[in-house]
This record gives structure tokens, sequence and C-alpha cells, in this order.
């Protein structure tokens, strides 16, 4: 089908293509980057971070104590996050990307090496068993500064079942039909199928993926909706007896909703880590380095933890953690030596990742 | 005088190329290349694949669904307020373009606290005893979020239509010994025509090309070819499969321009 026509001459084509819309372009850029330069005494920092993911005091802190003003943008998914930081159609800073999409990145060559002599409060602070689960994405630690981690796991209402949930395989009994929330992220999808099926989640056998695509398109007529951040509101509001949920949400569910209960599957799960990254092409790199600085301080990671309820890899944050339940919790600080299969996401290349996409939209439009 | 004209008319001749023909020419580009940028019919093509062709098969019969009926609603209440004296139909009017102040997204997510399983409109029922309704995450509440947001967009070119028929036609044509029904068939209908095309074309478009009332209400389960694009260019980033979605659903709306055109021969119908 593809019609190679003079590949040569059509590349120097596209960019010529592309450089004449960029000229054309460039006056509404150069006039909106005037606008924004004149801000705040030393600079700014823009940050790209998930949504809800920071408590908004700590970046008004960071602008009192520093005077770099703060540029903050949010984003969903990392697949929405992707394109737009590798496009360069927005100049960031920091971004909190998770494991996966680091490797990602570096493959990719969009990130810039750390200087962590600027960053003394994450050698400090942060556990060096995290540095050390980093190395599955950042073989030399040398781009990314861990930011929260967590599981993956069930959510379920204790009023609207009739037994404890402990396996994924549960997420197929028709008992449960149009109870179920399934997260709308393909790699998440993926991962619970995979491990109900005894696949590693990082598997890109043909094979394995297509008996996983046919059990998520068998599980579709059970499940309510796919939904990313909406699980959280739809568990606490009664709306479905089961979701897949980030352990990170499920303190926060559990104080608005006592009738929650989380639990990590035996089937086993994805134990990630979301890192601040700073970019190749930031145009604030130290102004980057200080704000990762600061988010390590064991005061703000510890507001941060109070604010968003996601486990915090800073062991001097924990340690100021008041109240004991949550000091010693096992859905914020799990013993991960106690489960089985832990995996964590990597990179699947991008026959890989274009693979799953595919598998996704067919079970999608099933 | 003229030139003076020509002048006047340069904010919007360079409006329509930075964010019209340029971001046309754009996807039109990326529609007919590869990631390499070479030159290539596949994204275009792949319309034809089953997930593709499902996605675009359902998004037509469920906006066709639409069109007809916001059709089928609008075209007695623009009857009725045809007939009404100035002053009492333009406050209905304005009632019903008052909802259209408030955000579109906010408008669904409304829809979907109503419909919710422990929702709004199921707490009211469960009061009173009645059975609960359900269609949420169904291509019901899609077709539903659809009438909702884009009945305003057919009353109105019907309501203008309308209000544009002599009275006197229709008085002489009770004289020559017409009833209602003939009149209605024979007479109002017909005059009504450009408006209903526009209306139709108006309710259409957007019903084809959306993903936010597919992903709200329909719980990101039921597929439409808006979506697809829509995950093509945020998550897949295959801006270039997006682009050739993009330009084979641009021919069917071309398409059913065309065909208004056709209908519409005096350009009565764009009103709006």
């Amino acid at each position: 089908m593809k019609k190679f026509l003079n590949k040569k001459s059509t590349i120097t084509n596209s960019k010529k293509f592309l450089a004449i819309c960029a000229l054309i372009l460039l006056p509404g850029a150069l006039l909106s980057g005037c606008g924004s330069s004149s801000d705040g005494g030393n600079g700014q920092v823009i940050v790209y971070n998930w949504g809800e993911y920071i408590d908004p005091e700590t970046i008004e802190m960071f602008e009192e104590e520093t005077g770099i003003k703060v540029v903050y943008d949010e984003y969903e998914t990392n697949e929405i996050m992707y394109p737009k930081v590798e496009s360069g159609a927005a100049s960031y800073d920091v971004v909190c990307p998770s494991d996966y999409m680091i490797s990602k990145m570096i493959a990719n060559d969009l990130l810039a090496q750390i200087n962590f002599d600027n960053i003394p409060n994450a050698m400090e602070n942060i556990g060096s068993q995290y540095f050390d689960q980093s190395k599955g994405f950042d073989p030399e630690n040398k781009y990314s500064v861990p930011y929260c981690w967590g599981t993956v796991g069930i959510l379920y209402n204790k009023t609207m079942v009739d037994e404890p949930i402990t396996k994924w395989s549960q997420l197929w009994d028709e008992k449960y039909a149009d109870n179920i929330l399934m997260q709308d992220s393909v790699r998440d999808a993926f991962m619970v199928a995979e491990k109900l099926n005894g696949f590693s989640m990082n598997t890109v056998d043909p094979d394995e993926l297509e008996t996983v695509k046919n059990s998520l398109i068998e599980q579709k007529p059970l499940v309510q909706a796919y939904v990313v951040d909406q699980v959280r509101d739809k568990m606490i509001g009664g709306e479905a007896a089961i979701g897949v949920i980030y352990s990170g949400e499920a303190i926060f569910t559990q104080r608005e909703n006592p009738d929650l209960e989380y639990v990590i599957p035996e089937e086993g799960t994805n134990v990630w880590i979301d890192s601040w990254v700073i970019l190749k092409d930031a145009p604030n790199k130290e102004n980057a380095e200080k704000f990762i600085d600061f988010m390590c301080r064991p005061d703000i990671a510890l507001m941060n933890f109070d604010y968003i309820t996601y486990s915090t890899p800073n062991m001097a944050a924990r340690d100021l953690i008041e109240d004991d339940d949550i000091r010693n919790s096992d859905i914020a600080f799990p013993d991960l030596s106690l489960y089985n299969n832990l995996e964590t996401f990597s990179y699947l290349g991008e026959e890989g990742d274009s693979l799953y996409n595919e598998l996704w939209k067919e079970v999608k439009s099933n | 005088m003229t030139s003076k004209n020509k002048w006047l008319s340069t904010p919007y001749l360079l409006w329509s190329i930075v964010f019209i023909i340029i971001p046309l020419c754009m996807i039109i580009y990326y529609g007919l290349t590869d990631k390499t940028g070479a030159f290539t019919l596949d994204n275009i093509t792949a319309i034809t694949t089953m997930e593709h062709a499902k996605a675009l098969r359902l998004s037509m019969v469920l906006s066709l669904i639409s069109t007809l009926i916001c059709f089928l609603l609008a075209y007695p209440l623009a009857m009725i307020l045809a007939n009404m004296k100035v002053g009492q139909h333009s406050f209905i009017i304005l009632i019903f373009i008052l909802p259209m102040w408030m955000n579109f997204l906010l408008r669904t997510l409304a829809w979907q606290t109503l419909l919710e399983k422990s929702g709004v409109i199921n707490s009211v029922l469960s009061f009173f005893h009645l059975p609960n309704i359900n269609i949420i995450n169904t291509p019901y509440a899609i077709v539903l979020g659809m009438v909702y947001n884009f009945l305003p967009f057919m009353v109105l070119p019907l309501y203008n239509a309308l209000s544009k028929i002599d009275d006197n036609v229709i008085n002489a044509a009770h004289d020559l010994g017409a009833n209602g029904i003939h009149t209605f068939f024979r007479i109002i209908l017909p005059l009504s025509v450009p408006g209903i095309i526009s209306g139709i074309t108006m309710v259409f478009v957007p019903a084809l090309t959306t993903f936010v009332i597919s992903t709200l209400l329909g719980g990101s389960k039921i597929l439409l070819i808006g979506n697809i694009i829509e995950q093509e260019f945020t998550q897949t980033s295959n801006w270039n499969l997006g682009s050739g979605l993009s330009v084979v659903l641009m021919f069917f709306i071309i398409l059913n321009m065309i065909i208004s055109t056709v209908f519409d021969k005096d350009g009565e119908g764009s009103m709006l």
C-alpha cells in the first residue's frame, strides 16, 4: 500500500513546509514569550505535573522563599503528557512522569542530567531503596528524583460485595456486572488482564497479548465505565462496588467513605514511581533544580503527602507523620516483600507501544 | 471606496489564513504523510479497518438519530414560536438560549450526575418507589446528550424560516379550500425547507464529530470516530493517522454541505 515518492525530497519538502508554518506562527510565539518573561524577581520555572498532585500551598511557599515564579500546568495521563513535551509545543522545565515514561524519554533524548549537588535534600531525605528501584528505568540515577510511589490495586465497597475481594479474577465475576470501574489508560488496563493471565505486564509477545485482549473484551460488558481520576469520586459516592485505583487515592477515599477497602491483588500488580525530571530543552534549568530541591525538603514533602495522600519516598517526611496509623499504614507504606509478582512498567519500544494501542482500540471499539 | 473596503477585510483575511487555512493545510499534509514525512495513503484507507469503520458507522447512526429527534422536537416548537406575538416569543427563545450561556462541558457533566445509578434522577424515582432508569454509559445517554446540547441549533433556523412565511400565503391556501393538513404539507413544510436543511447541518456536523459527549456520558466504553481521532492525537501521538481520519470525516461533512446547497438554492437557509 505504501507509496514512496522519492523519499529524500519529500522529507526536505516537509521540513520546508514546517519551517514556513513556524515562520508564520513565530510572531505569536514571540509575543507570548515577551508576556511571560516579565514575571517575578528571579525568573520562573514551568512545572508540568499530574492533576491534583501537589499541595498548592507549597507552590506559594516556594514562590515566596525564592522569588521564582511558578507556572503550573497539569495532565491526566502519561500518554497525554508525552506528545506535548516531545513536540516542544510548550516549553516546560520540570515534569513528573512515571517509570516507563521516563525510560521512553531517556531513550528519545528528551531529558537533562540532573546535577545532584544542587539538590542536597534529595540525597539526604529520599530513601536509597527508591533510588535502587529507579534503576529499572534510570539505570544510573542520573535523570530522575523520586516524588511519589505506590501500587495499583482494587478498591471495593464492603457494603456492596458479599465476600472480601482479593484477586483480579473477581473483576471478571458476573455478580459484579455494571459495578466495576476500570482504568482508562492502556498500560493500566492491560496490566490487570496480564496479571490475571499470569503474564508479565511488560510482555510484547503477540500471542500473550491476544489472550489479554480477549480477556479485556470478555470483561467489557461487566465494566460500568473506563475512567481515570473519576474512579475516586465514583467510589466515594457508592456509584460502583469495585474499582481499579492507585494506592495513593485509597487513603483519601477511605477518609471520605469508611466503607471502602483497598487490597493488593494476589496475582501481583504494578509498583510504580513518579519522579521529577528536567527536560533537555528546559529554559530555566537552575530554577528547576531549586524547585525539585524544595519539593524534597521534609516539611514540604509532608505537606504534599497530607494533601495528595500518595506514598512519599521521603524518609524524613515519613518520620514526621504524626498519625501512627498512617505512618505504618499497609496501604501507604506496604512491605513489598510480602507480595508476589510485583513489577514496574518498562518502556516497550515504539513497536510495543503501537501494538498495545492497536489492541486497546480493538477492546474499546468492541 | 472599493479600495477602502478591501483594506477593511484584512483582519478577517489574516484571521482566516492563520487560524483556518494553515491548520487545514497542516492536517491535510499530516494526513497524507507517514512519520518519516513520505507520501502515503495509508492514513486515509485506515478508515476501512474494522475498529475505525465501526466507530464511523456508530457515529453516523447516533448523530442521525439525534438529528431526527431534534427535528421532531424542534419543528412543532418553532411553529408555536412563529405564531406567537412579538414579546412572547422572544422570552421563550431566551429560555432556549439561556443554557448556552453556560459551558458546554459543565452542562454535559451535569447530565452525568443526573443520570448516574445513584444520581439525582434515580434518587427521585426511588423516593416514589418507581423503577430506576439505567441509561448512563449506553448509546441512549449519548443520544440524549447530543439532543440536549444541539437542540437550540435546530430550533433557531427553523424558527427563522417559519416566521418568514407570509400569513397571506397561508390564508390564500385556506381560501382555496385547503384544510390544515394540506396547508402544512403543501405550503408550510416546502417553504421551511431551507431552515430544515441548515438545522440538520448544524446538528448533524457537531454530533458526528463529538468526542466529549461520548466520553462523559458513554463512560469511555463507546468509541465514536471523534474519540478515535482524539486518542490518536492525545494518547497514541500518531498525528498522521489522526489527521488522515479527520480528512475522511471532512469528506462526509462536505458531502452534507453539498446536499444542503442543492436543496437550499436561494441561500435562504444560512441565516445564523
